[in-house]
């Protein structure tokens, strides 16, 4: 449903309109006008907390139901035909009778749209009257209160694992630190706890919270869906501005947690929250095949022009040729006739009524419910089920099912996409001397802890414990406690039902929880213990080694008590930082907005101020942290992030023979090594900031923050202005394996005919180490490189030259388009080398220039693969758009991250991979999958099926109405053109809507034409689909003549049999409908490749339905319908036994030619494909 | 979750905590693993290669040819003689009658023919009209099926779709509407001239004519089986065409007003323009002569029913039945031809397929 109610459309513009003076909303306390009337409410503009999603109210229920449905085409045309029917000159029909089918499309239609709004009105009514705590100034506390009841600018109390109501300003918590936590997987889907602030100032920690005394104004932005901005200030009495960001705002319909209760001032609420505003339908797309479909449906009308021309021109020279009226023409109620051409001209509008059928408008409710059914199956599908993640398939966008089968560009991220984004710590370069781990990076490297301990034994300070320190508190990562993480296993429990499971419950909860210790605990030490036997047994068993090891062990006892630490890691960077640091003995042990501890490894805690944290972003590609030490009282920020944000803001490093010129040689050095291991590199620095300087530099930085306008360009300039001149503290790399099935997929896709390419803004070197690995580029392949071309200039000639050789090298592109078309399976990949492009990101913004982009196209549409490396989230959605434009493809975009939801949504079809980076992507995208080699199953098999079912379906269902429709046209010959219809209206009615309309539906879910293993292996069948070869403008003009045919046949042999016979009109009319049937049917008999029994009981049970419903409609309809009357005349025909020779020839005769043909060509193809054969056996 | 249970070990592949958390206690998503969701139900999968279809050619062929033989000689054992008597022939002694036709005067008109063969059994007595569309749209509209069965109330008020003929001087028609008022009204007499020239009428049946069904529950008088006519239809007007009130279509009660059995089957409107239908039926007599001798005949029309207006033709039809009807080779050619395409597309896709296997097998060999 992509409709919304026009009320609150006009609602939302109303307010949209009413807006734009007040760029702001301010926000006071409700408390001094309590039981004031509404008019003197300061806040009485704002929306209250009471939701309606429900489109409809009892009353107004029918006229909007009404009133949505008429939007849609389709609908018009039937009520515009029922409409015309109750013209007495041009009625086909009795205009009652007219009235039937689009009512029963209307009703059906309102039923289920009644259904889900009532589901939706109430699961409204539960939440609207879901308790929560709203502060009284009479009562001077906090009283129990429905949602429905909260207001802007009212006080709310949220409590621990409660659902916060609305969008809160945080102003209390009782954590002594000012925080609150909050889930938002209700949300965002992510289930990391996020840090909430309390806005400074309003309530002192550790004290009751005095909502009476707030008299201040909260002045906001006005309502919008961005979920990670929110900017503000809290302006007091005496015109003093405290900034606030989103880090104190708790979100409607997340969850507190950890937190015993927080409490806060409403900024918005109901319809006007961040989550509601955010909570949009799933995403409607138009598929490729109803784009092609539409152009059919409007070629139908042209026939259907014509079939009523032919009939208004035959029937006005029919009427011309009597001299004096006969008595079977009946004059109108005065006793005159028609003159002929007017007559001629009303039949026009009849012909319309009596063919109308031959417009498919049953064919959209159809294809919904096909792809429903296929989506279904492929959520179904145990194969894309991930264990580990207990996720299946999710299809986001319900009605691109088939757009997968017809993919020719496939776009993807690396990091999370390709690659696990399970991040491993593997090597290290501290001070320009470079570490190794093993693979498992709590094996700290020994002569690292060497350095470590010399350090920390002698000073107490240096680049090495620097270096760890950074590594543990330069982050954003949360430390959650066991009894939290209790907590939230609690919850769980709470879901389940049933009392004899009890026990089972009790038991996984200790086992989680201890398992939960030992999982972090044991991974140090189980292979610790035997490498500590080496330090024993070797000579550099020390003091300083045993220490080490002795405090450990502490560590591991400390740990197995109580104050075992939970990370809670936005990014598995990060995740695997940290945890490299607590391997080294740097645990981080609390943050708050304050404060973080550190635990070092002689057991010391050091409590660092946070004076700032700068957070990451990706135009500065680093985060900075300011603190003070506890011990110098000296100001330090440590920063880590991309090499290139930190080595060009080193200080010291124009001084030729420095010493930290040397290390940054080698640290750059180490990197590069990095990089082509396929390592992701940070480098991280520190800076000491003396006091006043700090001072200077915070007055702006307060200013930007509680600046409203061009905020983020405000922070960002004092963000740069204090990361400069750092010191070089050393380099991490990380590794990010392959996901499984990598480099598998990518080949079967290959072959598949997709063009794949890798958007990533990695380096180059890794990029192209990863590319090499995942079989992106292989090494035989001819690669040109694009990378750090300067000048436009330079790009042109080196675009140009390449282009040069690549036409020498090859066929010219028209001839090898056709050629691959045809039969690339076995002779394609032979013959052409294949090329492969690999291009960064500024030399990809000059090459998508005006003047560069042809031939920048063009090199593109010869490279089997291209590789983007640093690009930006934009270029990413460009280049996916410049390419579906230019060579008008069928683009797939498929990423994990934030990054990628620009490409996801410039792509014809998204993919999200729900992995370690959040749901963004998977939010944006159309369908979400958990691992990368799932797209081989989803586009190869479930593609491939939708595709060949939904083509075959539309082209089924043409056929269907066109065959069926002709036999009521070709009678028009033989009856003066006056558009009588031989057939019962009530029988034609059910006959598309009862007999001959689940076949093809389960055709189009359950059609099988290749198993899925047969797919699998042979990845060149999707080509098929790449090519549209299923649903082309020729299958429908072949299916439209094979309807013309059989009708011909379904008319014509009835007629010659019955022709000067005593044969009654419905009588007569009888057999043709029973043999339509029977055609119809079995058509779809010979299309269906692989029966199961529910084809058969499908099959049959419509043929039944049809005599059954016959029979007994013809046995009690004695004069109900005038003027065709059944009574009695299918049990006369069925008596009759000329009536089952009859339909037996007719079915012959109408599916022979198909029959015959369908043979021939698969005897052909047999021919093709033993020829192919011994050519790929004997070549 | 992932993220806070971060730790090597998981690289292992080894989740003590999720995997018996799952397995005891919380339901997965995990799909079920049924044939049906899975689109694995056993499917029969016809693959429509020579070796299946061929046979079905040749059985359709094999089977097709007989039936249509069957039905062609049957349908030639049926014996049926036409008689246009529609007199535009100058020729014709309906000449006259079919120029000067007007509503008052009757005229009559009489038809001499001979019969080749000998009638056995049961023949039935049609008249055949062409070029009349008793299928036209607004035609076939002009009844009230409700009045016809007897309802009262329609009686006195017909329906809309009756117009014009729905009233007339202000007394509503019945039967109302176009079929009814365009009713066949000739009256056909049969006559046996003997040998020795002298006429013997030949006994018709009027009763049976009509299906059952229509006579015994779709067409009913007003006012119940036994009430007297002419007082329940004191009140209504004749149709327009009509020379005398429905009452007066015959003298027996059980085949008059709306359930004569002429009226009925000719409201039983035909499909096609050129039709027939049943007249009356010549009962086979007890003894062993046949039903309708070899000789002459006479046909006396009561020449009522214009056609010229639409070049219209009028006939007699005699014809005797058989199980398939009446007289018909149309369909048991069609059986004939078609069998013979199919076994004849049969040998060429035998011939093909043989072609082409040989080739297949070649290639087979040869890699």
């Amino acid at each position: 449903m992509t409709w919304t109610n026009p009320l609150t459309l006009l609602r939302h513009g109303w307010t949209r309109h009413w807006n734009p003076d007040r760029p702001v909303r301010t926000v006071v306390s409700n408390l001094p006008f309590e039981d004031l009337k509404k008019r003197e409410q300061p806040n009485r503009r704002y929306e209250g907390n009471a939701i309606r999603t429900n489109k409809y109210r009892l009353w107004s229920f029918i006229p909007m139901n009404l009133f949505e449905q008429f939007h849609r085409m389709a609908n018009i045309y039937f009520v515009g035909l029922a409409i015309l029917n109750f013209v007495p000159v041009v009625n086909a029909f009795q205009p009652e009778v007219a009235l039937i089918p689009i009512c029963i499309i209307l009703a059906l239609t309102a039923v289920k749209d009644g259904w889900e709004d009532f589901r939706r009105y109430q699961t409204d009514q539960q939440l609207n009257n879901t308790p929560c705590f709203i502060f009284s100034r009479k009562q001077m506390c906090f009283v129990e209160r429905r949602w429905k009841d909260v207001r802007v600018g009212d006080f709310v109390r949220v409590l621990s694992n409660e659902i916060i109501p609305a969008d809160i300003l945080l102003l209390h918590t009782s954590d002594p630190n000012g925080v609150c936590h909050m889930e938002t997987a209700n949300l965002d889907g992510e289930t990391s706890l996020k840090q909430r602030k309390v806005v400074p100032g309003f309530s002192s920690l550790g004290e009751p919270f005095q909502p009476q005394t707030f008299d201040s104004t909260v002045v906001c932005e006005n309502p919008n869906n961005n979920l990670n901005l929110f900017k503000g200030y809290v302006e007091r009495p005496d015109k003093r501005r405290t900034g606030f960001g989103i880090d104190s705002l708790l979100l409607r319909g997340c969850m507190v947690r950890n937190t015993d209760d927080a409490a806060g001032i409403v900024v918005y609420a109901g319809h006007e929250t961040k989550s509601m505003l955010n909570n949009s339908g799933p995403r409607y797309k138009r598929s490729k095949i109803e784009r092609k479909m539409n152009t059919d449906v409007l070629f139908c009308v042209v026939l259907l022009f014509f079939m009523c021309l032919i009939g208004a021109l035959g029937h006005a020279i029919w009427l011309e040729t009597f001299s004096s009226m006969p008595s079977y023409i009946v004059p109108d109620s005065n006793g005159n006739y028609t003159p002929s051409v007017l007559a001629g001209f009303y039949m026009f509008f009849t012909m319309i009524i009596l063919l109308q059928v031959m417009i498919p408008v049953s064919l959209y409710v159809s294809i919904e419910l096909v792809k429903m059914g296929q989506i279904f199956f492929i959520t179904q599908d145990v194969e894309l089920y991930d264990e580990e993640l207990d996720r299946r398939v999710q299809c986001r966008a319900l009605n691109i099912t088939e757009d997968l089968g017809q993919i020719q560009y496939v776009f993807s991220d690396k990091t999370g996409t390709l690659t696990e984004n399970k991040m491993v710590f593997r090597r290290c370069s501290v001070m320009g001397t470079e570490y190794c781990h093993e693979e498992n990076v709590v094996v700290p490297d020994r002569k690292l802890i060497l350095e470590v301990d010399r350090q920390m034994a002698s000073i107490q300070t240096g680049p090495y414990l620097d270096f760890f320190l950074a590594l543990a508190i330069c982050n954003t990562v949360l430390v959650s406690s066991v009894t939290a993480q209790r907590q939230r296993v609690r919850v769980n429990v709470a879901d389940l039902a049933g009392a004899e499971r009890v026990g089972d419950v009790l038991r996984a909860l200790t086992h989680s929880t201890k398992t939960r210790g030992g999982e972090t605990l044991a991974d140090p030490f189980s292979i610790d213990e035997d490498e500590s036997d080496g330090f024993h047994s070797s000579d550099v068993s020390d003091a300083a080694g045993q220490k080490v090891i002795s405090s450990e062990r502490k560590v591991k006892s400390g740990l197995s008590g109580s104050e075992e630490v939970c990370y809670e890691a936005h990014s598995p960077d990060e995740a695997a930082l940290i945890h490299a640091a607590k391997a080294y003995g740097f645990t981080m042990m609390e943050r708050t907005p304050h404060y973080v501890t550190v635990k070092l490894p002689d057991e010391a805690l050091l409590k660092f101020e946070v004076l700032d944290i700068l957070t990451f972003d990706s135009t500065r590609r680093r985060m900075s942290i300011i603190v003070r030490h506890p011990h110098t009282k000296e100001i330090i920020m440590y920063t880590k992030g991309a090499d290139s944000a930190i080595m060009e803001r080193l200080g010291n490093v124009f001084s030729v023979k420095s010493e930290a010129k040397q290390t940054a040689v080698k640290t750059q050095r180490d990197l590069d090594m990095y990089a082509r291991n396929g390592l992701r590199t940070l480098c991280f620095a520190k800076k000491v900031i003396s006091e006043q300087e700090f001072r200077a530099w915070s007055a702006v930085r307060q200013e930007a923050l509680s600046a409203i306008e061009e905020k983020e360009e405000r922070l960002m300039e004092t963000a740069n202005f204090i990361e400069s001149s750092f010191t070089l503290l050393g380099a991490t790399g990380i590794e990010d394996r392959l996901q499984e099935s990598v480099p598998e997929t990518i080949q079967a896709l290959r072959r598949a005919g997709m063009q794949v390419w890798v958007l990533t803004g990695d380096k180059p070197e890794t990029a192209i180490n990863i590319a090499y690995s995942c079989k992106l580029l292989e090494h035989e392949d001819l690669v040109f490189t694009f990378i750090s071309v300067i000048l436009q200039s330079l790009c042109k000639m080196r675009l140009e030259d390449t282009l040069g050789e690549l036409r020498r090298s090859m066929l010219p592109p028209g001839a090898d388009h056709q050629f691959r078309g045809y039969s690339s399976a076995f002779t394609g990949p032979l013959m052409e080398p294949s090329i492969g492009l690999v291009i960064d990101g500024p030399t990809l913004s000059m090459a998508m220039s005006d003047e560069l982009v042809e031939q920048f196209v063009e090199l593109c549409k010869h490279c089997r693969a291209v590789l983007c490396c640093r690009v930006t989230p934009l270029q990413k959605s460009a280049v996916v758009k410049l390419i579906r434009q230019k060579l008008r493809v069928m683009t797939l975009a498929v990423g994990d991250g934030a990054n990628d939801v620009n490409m996801i949504q410039a792509a014809d079809v998204g993919i999200g991979v729900s992995g370690q980076e959040g749901m963004q992507a998977v939010m944006a995208s159309d369908f979400a999958i958990t691992r990368f080699k799932h797209l081989q199953r989803l586009l190869l098999v479930h593609g491939h099926w939708c595709y060949s079912r939904l083509a075959n379906m539309v082209i089924y269902f043409f056929y269907k109405n066109v065959a069926y429709v002709n036999l009521l046209f070709w009678y028009q010959f033989f009856c003066g053109f006056s558009a009588t219809a031989m057939i019962d209206y009530w029988l034609m009615i059910f006959f598309n809507l009862f007999f001959t309309s689940a076949p093809p539906i389960m055709f189009g879910i359950m059609e099988k034409e290749v198993s899925d293993s047969t797919l699998l292996s042979l990845p060149e069948l999707y080509k098929r689909g790449q090519h549209s070869e299923g649903y082309r403008r020729s299958t429908f003009w072949i299916a439209i003549l094979d309807a013309f045919y059989q009708s011909l046949v379904c008319f014509f042999i009835p007629y010659w049999t019955y022709n000067g016979s005593d044969i009654g009109i419905f009588a007569f009319g009888t057999p043709m409908n029973t043999v339509s049937l029977f055609t119809i049917i079995l058509h779809l008999a010979i299309e269906i490749k692989s029966w199961t029994a529910v084809h058969w009981v499908i099959m049959i049970g419509s043929v039944l339905v049809y005599f059954i419903v016959t029979l007994a409609y013809s046995a009690i309809c004695i004069s109900c319908n005038p003027p065709s009357d059944p009574y009695w005349i299918m049990h006369k025909q069925m008596a009759d036994p000329m009536f089952y020779l009859v339909c037996i020839l007719t079915t012959v005769v109408a599916l022979l030619p198909r029959t015959f043909f369908t043979e021939i060509l698969l005897l052909w193809s047999e021919k093709e494909r033993s020829a192919n054969g011994s050519k790929l056996y004997t070549g | 979750i992932m993220a806070s249970s971060y730790g090597a070990k998981e690289e292992d592949g080894h989740h003590p905590g999720s995997a018996g958390l799952g397995g005891a206690a919380i339901r997965t998503k995990k799909p079920d693993n049924t044939a049906f969701k899975q689109q694995r139900l056993p499917a029969w999968q016809p693959i429509l290669t020579a070796g299946t279809v061929l046979p079905a050619f040749f059985i359709i062929g094999l089977i097709f040819i007989p039936i249509g033989i069957g039905l062609y000689v049957t349908s030639n054992n049926i014996k049926e003689f036409e008689l246009d008597y529609t007199g535009t022939d100058m020729s014709s002694p309906c000449f006259n009658c079919s120029q000067s036709w007007n509503s008052t005067n009757t005229c009559k008109c009489e038809l001499f023919f001979s019969l080749d063969q000998p009638f056995e059994s049961n023949v039935f007595m049609y008249y055949g009209l062409s070029n009349f569309y008793q299928n036209h749209r607004r035609y076939v509209k002009s009844r009230d099926d409700s009045q016809l069965n007897g309802d009262e109330r329609s009686l006195k008020e017909p329906s809309k779709e009756c117009e014009p003929y729905r009233t007339n001087e202000n007394k509503p028609i019945a039967p109302c509407g176009a079929i009814a008022n365009s009713m066949f009204n000739d009256t056909l007499d049969l006559f046996y001239i003997d040998p020795n020239g002298k006429k013997r009428p030949i006994s018709l049946t009027k009763k049976g004519i009509a299906w059952w069904t229509d006579k015994h529950v779709k067409f009913r008088n007003p006012g119940g089986s036994n009430s007297n006519l002419t007082t329940v239809f004191k009140d209504t007007a004749k149709p327009v065409n009509w020379h005398k009130p429905v009452y007066e279509l015959d003298v027996d009660i059980e085949n008059n007003g709306f359930i004569n059995e002429d009226f009925i089957v000719w409201m039983r409107t035909a499909a096609l323009p050129t039709f027939r239908k049943l007249y009356r039926i010549i009962q086979k007599n007890n003894d062993m002569t046949p039903t309708l001798p070899r000789g002459n005949y006479s046909l006396a029309v009561t020449y009522n029913y214009p056609v010229r207006s639409f070049e219209g033709r009028k006939r007699m039809i005699l014809s005797t039945i058989s199980w398939m009807g009446g007289k018909n080779p149309f369909l048991g050619i069609a059986y004939i031809t078609v069998g013979s395409i199919c076994f004849f597309l049969g040998v060429v896709l035998l011939f093909i397929h043989h072609k082409y296997g040989n080739r297949n097998n070649s290639s087979d060999i040869a890699s």
